[in-house]
């Protein structure tokens, strides 16, 4: 010891070249830290605390959701998608029906267009909030959280209203809804347009010009759009990047192209602009369902599903008292209804991009190949290369951001 | 830019290389040699004209009924032009063996990854080719056609109850 | 006057300035409403054990308010969300790390037995690797029958006896999940 206090007191260097302090650490994080919310595992050579490099393992949820696509009917693959980003469940559920009805060529009715529409947007709040909250929480400010998750479980109610589910919703049928929203879920979703708002602009002035929140967040993991789009990346970590993709007005589906809504984009791609682009989407979410909500007032009442018998499963109390509904309800479930041949890829814009199904039906009951792209698996390969030279309190922080879904990423 | 004039840039490219699949769902799809298909990949994001500079997928699908058993199916995007297109390439089995499009776009890896973890595809040139969902020692490739859905060895489910 | 409901006081003899009742069922008082949980989150019944945990459910009324995130210093175990064979040995380890006396909640269909995924990846139900003690039904669980689970889990914890850990049956139990106790 004394040794050393001579050292430092010298004008020599403290440590030599064999000093085990310059020996990289190798840390394992993951599959069960706190800190990943979810189970990922990083396995990092750390400097002190700087990352040198990284490795990432996944696949410790994979469920194998492709294979049991194969094995089941178009009808028994949405629960599957409620189980993808379990954070915003609706937004699968319709991307899947969206899917099959271009397969099999079904127009749907623009009532029921709109009433999607207003789902989807919610869940995509609902999913932004749970990102955006769980950032507050990681950079060390609980209170945003608690004060956003009240407001979600408003968003449940709502959910819960109209398909009786909370998380894993299960929403909808092939050629619209199983039930029209009754007078209780729209009075919901009017109060959610009223009361979300106020929570909405008191939590993103609680972190907008937060120092400390800037200082934590600020050019921590920028990303130039080049490398993004090199990895693939999309939803609102591409856009914080500066690029403007966003399905809804790309490729536009139920009718978003009427819909009047900006596309926050950011500039440097650090977590900050992550943060504000998903913030700022949550007010035209909100927007958007104001619209739909006016447009749903034009349309004929009562209408929820399209006229396609073929296709939609009867109500129940028809199927056991009419025949011509028991013989669509047996077509149907034993899979004894003509499909097309034929090759799909649909994409919707899920809460952390683009969400895609591709469907290859030779005919038969259920899928020949369904193939999954999914946003968080594709988003996440980049984590592990954009760690060398973070800190690991930035790297975790750089995680929340990008809103890994552990049951999107494994599948 | 339509779909026809995507095609005719591709033909005049690569003459004879690229054949067309009627698609109904105005989704540009053709098939392609497993020997040409990084340079069209190429060609498509490299093209001033074109500029597909966003890879969507990769995924592989299986038909053991075919003589190539292996289709590999790149899904690319234009984002400036907002189109799409579909790039299929049939491969023998049961070991089949396509150049890797990590040369390509860096986010080829994990999807690539993924298609050799569920059907055995060996990616030539990948960086890292190894299984990333399932376990490391697994030694069958889930995603084939003759592999069940469920675990062979579980013991406490027994069809009789489930209808099988 | 405070309006903090005190737990009810166990069976006993009440005297003038005394009372008494066995160990057994005071320490298992207070061990039941002191139990702290270990969040074993994968998926979609982790995000709802998120809404119990919030403002809305308040797990911390029945006295789990500390989420412990190390096995160390965790007794409950609540195993959420599927567990894939790649993930067991994991979840085996934390169970191990875990000191005595520890209960395990199977929360959801999915730890509970695999759930819908009947598959070649996912293991059929965590009781093929660690014991558990109480199974919470549902895919996802609501918040209300996860808090049923922890209340069902206070009335074991409250009804055990202090030596139920040395008995030769609860180490064959454990031996017969693999585990080895030393004492």
């Amino acid at each position: 010891m004394s040794e050393f206090i001579s050292k430092m007191t010298s004008n020599q260097p403290v440590f030599d070249d064999n000093d085990p302090q310059d020996e990289l650490i190798t840390l394992n994080i993951g599959p069960t830290h706190p800190a990943t919310h979810g189970v990922f595992q990083n396995v990092v050579q750390i400097d002190g605390e700087r990352i040198v490099s990284g490795v990432s393992t996944i696949g410790y949820i994979h469920r194998a959701f492709e294979k049991i696509a194969e094995h089941r009917p178009f009808y028994q693959i949405t629960p599957l998608t409620d189980r993808l980003n379990y954070c915003s469940a609706p937004i699968n559920n319709m991307g899947w029906h969206m899917t099959v009805e271009k397969l099999l060529k079904i127009e749907i009715p623009k009532r029921v267009q709109y009433m999607r529409v207003i789902v989807m947007e919610l869940a995509r709040i609902a999913d932004h909030i749970i990102c955006n909250g769980i950032l507050g929480v990681d950079t060390g400010a609980f209170s945003g959280f608690l004060y956003v998750m009240q407001e979600r479980e408003f968003i449940y109610e709502i959910f819960e209203e109209i398909c009786g589910a909370r998380l894993t919703t299960n929403i909808g049928r092939i050629g619209g809804f199983e039930r029209d929203f009754n007078a209780i879920a729209f009075e919901k979703i009017r109060e959610f347009l009223n009361r979300y708002p106020p929570v909405l602009k008191e939590f993103e002035e609680m972190f907008v010009r937060n120092r400390i929140f800037i200082e934590r967040t600020s050019g921590v993991a920028a990303v130039t759009p080049e490398e993004a789009l090199d990895y693939s990346w999309s939803g609102p970590i591409l856009r914080a990047t500066g690029v403007d993709y966003d399905v809804r007005v790309q490729n536009p589906y139920c009718s978003y192209e009427e819909f009047d809504f900006e596309v926050p984009v950011g500039t440097t791609g650090d977590v900050y602009d992550r943060f504000m682009v998903r913030n700022e989407e949550m007010w035209q979410s909100l927007r958007i369902i104001e619209q739909a909500l006016e447009k749903i007032e034009k349309e004929p009442k009562g209408v929820f599903h399209a006229e396609v018998p073929d296709f939609y499963l009867p109500p129940k109390e028809q199927v056991y008292t009419n025949m011509e509904a028991l013989i669509y309800h047996f077509k149907i479930v034993m899979g004894e209804v003509d499909t097309p041949k034929a090759e799909v890829y649909h994409a919707v814009e899920g809460a952390n991009g683009e969400l895609g199904f591709y469907l290859i039906h030779d005919g038969g009951r259920s899928p020949y190949r369904l193939h999954f792209r999914r946003p968080s698996f594709v988003n996440y390969q980049m984590f592990a290369p954009m760690s060398a030279g973070m800190l690991i309190s930035d790297a975790i922080i750089n995680m929340s951001s990008l809103n890994v879904i552990a049951g999107e990423l494994d599948a | 830019m339509e779909n026809s004039f995507l095609l005719e840039k591709l033909q005049e490219n690569f003459p004879d290389k690229i054949v067309e699949i009627p698609d109904a769902h105005h989704l540009l799809t053709v098939l392609v040699d497993v020997e040409d298909v990084i340079d069209i990949l190429r060609f498509l994001k490299g093209s001033n004209e074109l500029q597909f500079i966003h890879l969507t997928d990769i995924t592989a699908a299986h038909y053991p009924h075919l003589e190539k058993e292996f289709a590999i199916v790149y899904h690319i995007h234009s984002l400036v032009h907002n189109i799409r297109i579909r790039v299929k390439v049939f491969l023998d089995g049961p070991n089949p063996e396509i150049p890797t499009a990590t040369v390509v776009w860096k986010g080829a890896n994990w999807m690539e990854r993924e298609t050799y973890d569920f059907f055995g595809v060996n990616f030539l040139g990948h960086p890292d080719l190894r299984r990333i969902l399932n376990v490391d020692d697994m030694d069958v490739f889930p995603m084939r056609k003759e592999y069940p859905l469920e675990d062979p060895n579980r013991v406490d489910k027994k069809d009789l109850y489930f209808g099988r | 006057m405070s309006d903090i409901k005190l737990a009810e006081a166990p069976p006993g003899v009440e005297g003038a300035g005394f009372f008494a009742t066995s160990l057994d069922k005071a320490i298992g008082l207070a061990r039941a409403n002191s139990l702290w949980p270990l969040p074993f989150a994968t998926s979609c019944c982790g995000i709802e054990f998120m809404a119990t945990m919030g403002s809305t459910y308040d797990l911390a009324r029945f006295g789990a308010e500390r989420p412990s995130f190390s096995p160390r210093q965790a007794d409950m175990l609540l195993v959420m969300g599927t567990i894939a064979k790649k993930m067991a040995p994991v979840l085996r380890q934390v169970y191990v790390q875990m000191a005595e006396p520890r209960w395990v909640i199977a929360v959801g269909a999915c730890a509970s037995s695999g759930g819908i995924f009947d598959t070649y990846s996912v293991l059929q139900g965590i009781d093929e690797v660690i014991p558990v003690d109480v199974y919470v039904p549902g895919c996802p669980p609501r918040p209300e029958a996860i808090l049923d689970g922890v209340l069902r889990l206070q009335d074991i914890v409250k009804n055990e006896s202090l030596n139920r850990r040395n008995t030769p049956e609860y180490k064959a139990l454990l031996e017969k999940y693999g585990i080895h106790t030393n004492k």
